[in-house]
């Protein structure tokens, strides 16, 4: 009788062990072999599209991919635990070594909720705000209320973009609640009145996009250059990549992989 | 006192009810059995019997040995066993989230070199050992000395009684512990951020990277990116659908353990 | 193979299962140790544990807001989970009927197996909107991590409490009501005080689990670096800091040291926790 029970539970198990995978099996391709990457959640979602697109084209070829964080990724490829390392910031000085691909591009939206006044704000002002030096709304323009900053944890490739090019040299203040994703950010800004938030470019719904320096935060304004916080989106690799990541890298970058971006809304490579 | 306990009762029974009534809606056929990649609960599912079936692949051996060694071998007048024990408290009371810093430095840096199922089902072992240990003592103990003394006497080594006569008794114990450790496994999070890996892909070996169905609540609800359309609140609403599965699989395991322990503790007053 | 040589293998290879929990417990504290002690060295014991920045950028890490952090929440939750346990488990071992035990018991036995993330899963959705909007501030606060960490000890503490109510012999509260006294003062006078050992014990047990319980809490502290000024404003505990962070640093940079120093920070609370419980229990003898 146990030893019924217990076949019976092997069973069940060996045939989810043996579950379809979620590449379709096709006719034969020369293309085969593993693509090991990972790295930073905001690139995630493009990695994973990616992966799946090239997969179904490829159909011999799989690609595993795990999170970790823009830092993560640099040092995994560097250590050559994985083909790619998916960042979305630029390298580091100590992260050299590595060659980089830009895949796409991002912007990165300062956002407050729907029903705040305040409709822009200069880069100084956003880093003021952050640094803690400006803390009620009315300082800027709008209702009185105290300003709740949110902002991404350490590590995060949308945060370092956010240092880089708006706080410069002040720090972000302790006193923000800090969140672990875009999503978080903005929920959270979604539903606090008085909160304010940045985060990458499509996940502004629900929340209002600031306009920065006068400029409109919109897909177009980043194409054009116009929008002053756009970054680029990287996959590094130790070395030049042989197949089949020089053909996955070379996919993302084409026409077809660029339709991806868009469809995701990210910003294409090319203007 | 009746207030306070009505408002504590009613407090737990109110969460597990929102939980089950909000996520409910979201437990659909394609949500649970679809690719990960594109929402649905595949990857999450089968890494969270790959990696419980490995953790206790390595914890019930290791746990019922110890065990044994705990009650038939250890010397009784010696100071080891009580040092083992305490020891085995130690590891009980140490919090899950540094099983999870050990695992990454140890594990997976030291010794397998990426973030696997493997990994995480190492740490998952080591973190309930202590539980394994317990019950299993417990039920190795609870064997009428008798039957012991029985089997010694027909000429048995120690080892034929331990195997043949004690672990038998013990079973239904024994596998109470084993789903004691299931539960546990299937309810960590902090262990296995930084072991077990991240990948949305059904896993094909244990050096694949995985989820489990905690892990991935915790990463719907904060870490998930918005792809597609999906919103934040839409996220969540699958968090809750991961939360009522997780729910039910705890109450199943909980009730399966009563069940064996009734029937446990039947058997042995049958002194069978 | 003949059975003395199965007999003599079989000894060596239990004891060897018995000895691996012990050098689990070594390795666990050698390495966590390893990492720490570097981030202790790169920042200095002072500065990493009383210090107030943690910044990636200038590469100091100092965790006396986190320090803080979870001794408020630990004792926020302690002194409001305390009693009310208490409360509880009295009433499940003396005043309760048969009928109302059986099915509440299990209950609160199911509930101590319930993932962290699901509690903080619901603090998230729930329970932080209801602060927000109700008592001001940002939602993510103290009081959140308070009262879903109470709702996740109560269930131990009771269950806990309980059987050490239950295990005080039943003479003790006979004679005291043969004597005169009216059952609450059996209860109060008595029963109590006998019990005290068990259900310190178990308050000791709870605030461990309060202090190293990592998902929920990160899930609706809101993770601030500043000290808060009231139980409305956001904070960050030594786990929730540990959780944020661990997946994004790198093992081996001064990042990743500084949390395994937050890792034996946590540990030594946890000693001094276990020690207490230890000296109490053997005090009371």
């Amino acid at each position: 009788m146990k030893v019924k029970r217990l076949l019976i539970t092997l069973i069940i198990l060996g045939s989810l062990l043996v579950a379809p995978t979620d590449s379709t099996m096709a006719a034969g391709d020369e293309l085969s072999g593993t693509i090991k990457e990972d790295g930073s959640t905001s690139v995630l979602p493009l990695a994973e599209a990616f992966a799946l697109r090239f997969m179904k084209l490829h159909p011999r070829v799989r690609v595993i991919y795990g999170g970790g964080g823009s830092g993560t990724g640099a040092k995994d490829c560097a250590k050559g635990q994985v083909d790619i390392g998916a960042t979305s910031r630029e390298l580091k000085i100590s992260e050299a070594d590595l060659i980089s691909y830009p895949i796409a591009r991002d912007g990165v939206a300062i956002i407050v909720h729907k029903d705040n006044p305040v409709d822009e704000l200069s880069l100084g002002e956003v880093a003021r705000v952050y640094a803690g030096e400006i803390t009620n709304w009315e300082e800027v323009g709008g209702k009185s209320g105290k300003i709740r900053l949110y902002s991404r944890e350490e590590g995060s490739g949308t945060r370092d973009v956010f240092e880089s090019k708006v706080m410069k040299e002040k720090d972000i203040s302790g006193r923000a609640y800090f969140k672990k994703s875009n999503g978080e950010i903005q929920t959270a800004v979604a539903r606090d009145p008085g909160s304010i938030g940045y985060v990458s470019l499509g996940y502004i719904e629900g929340t209002k996009a600031l306009s920065i320096e006068g400029v409109k935060c919109t897909v177009e304004s980043c194409k054009k250059g116009d929008y002053p916080l756009v970054r680029r989106l990287y996959f590094h690799t130790k070395g030049t990549p042989d197949e089949p990541v020089k053909a996955f890298i070379d996919f993302c970058r084409s026409e077809e992989g660029q339709k991806i971006v868009e469809q995701l809304d990210y910003i294409p490579l090319t203007l | 006192m009746w207030g306070a306990v009505a408002i504590v009762l009613l407090l737990l029974l109110f969460i597990i009810g929102y939980i089950l009534w909000r996520g409910f809606s979201s437990l659909s056929f394609d949500f649970v059995f679809g690719p990960t990649t594109e929402g649905g609960l595949r990857a999450p599912l089968v890494g969270t019997v790959y990696i419980v079936a490995l953790t206790l692949l390595i914890v019930v051996p290791l746990g019922v040995g110890t065990a044994v060694w705990l009650s038939e071998y250890a010397p009784i007048k010696g100071r080891f066993a009580p040092f083992i024990r305490y020891t085995l408290d130690g590891l009980a009371g140490i919090p899950s989230i540094i099983f999870g810093l050990f695992g990454a430095a140890f594990f997976v840096y030291m010794m397998i070199g990426e973030q696997c199922i493997l990994a995480g089902a190492l740490t998952l072992a080591c973190l309930s050992l202590p539980f394994m240990v317990g019950a299993a003592e417990e039920a190795i103990r609870s064997v009428p000395k008798s039957q012991k003394e029985a089997a010694l006497a027909l000429g048995a080594t120690r080892w034929q009684v331990t195997w043949r006569v004690v672990l038998p008794a013990a079973l239904p114990g024994i596998i109470t512990g084993a789903i004691l450790c299931t539960g546990t496994a299937i309810a960590e999070t902090a262990p296995l951020l930084a072991t077990s890996g991240f990948s949305a892909f059904t896993p094909h070996s244990p050096l694949d990277g995985c989820r489990t169905l905690a892990l991935h609540l915790f990463y719907l609800a904060t870490e998930a990116p918005c792809t597609g359309g999906v919103t934040h609140e839409d996220l969540v609403d699958k968090a809750m659908g991961v939360g009522v599965i997780l729910i039910l699989v705890i109450v199943i395991l909980n009730l399966l353990m009563r069940f064996l322990s009734g029937r446990y503790i039947a058997r042995m007053r049958g002194g069978k | 193979m003949p059975r003395y040589l199965v007999d003599k293998i079989s000894r060596k290879a239990v004891l060897l299962c018995a000895l691996a929990s012990f050098f689990i417990l070594v390795l666990i504290v050698v390495f966590i140790f390893r990492d720490g002690m570097a981030g202790f060295i790169e920042n200095g014991i002072g500065a990493f544990l009383f210090g107030t920045d943690w910044s990636l950028k200038r590469g100091e890490y100092g965790v006396g807001v986190m320090i803080l952090g979870s001794i408020s929440v630990t004792l926020g939750t302690i002194i409001i989970a305390a009693p009310l346990s208490i409360t509880c488990a009295i009433f499940l071992a003396e005043t309760a009927p048969p009928e109302v035990r059986e099915v509440v018991r299990p209950a609160i036995d199911l509930l101590v197996g319930i993932p962290s993330v699901v509690y903080g899963l619901m603090g998230m959705v729930w329970l932080v909107p209801l602060i927000r909007d109700h008592f001001g501030g940002g939602g993510y606060s103290l009081l959140a991590a308070i009262v879903v960490l109470t709702i996740m000890v109560l269930p131990t503490i009771i269950s806990l409490s309980e059987d050490s109510l239950r295990s005080v012999p039943r003479h003790y509260k006979e004679s005291a009501l043969a004597l005169g006294a009216t059952d609450w003062q059996a209860i109060w006078r008595v029963l109590l005080p006998a019990a005290r050992p068990g259900i310190v014990s178990a308050i000791i047990l709870g605030m461990g689990r309060v202090i190293g319980e990592s998902m929920a809490c990160y899930m609706v502290i809101g993770n601030a670096f500043a000290f808060p000024s009231s139980v409305l404003d956001p904070s960050r505990t030594l786990t929730s800091n540990i959780v944020g962070q661990v997946e994004e640093a790198a093992y081996g940079s001064s990042h990743m040291h500084a949390l395994f120093a937050c890792g034996i920070v946590l540990l030594v609370f946890i000693f001094i926790f276990n020690s207490v419980s230890f000296t109490m229990r053997r005090r009371e003898g």
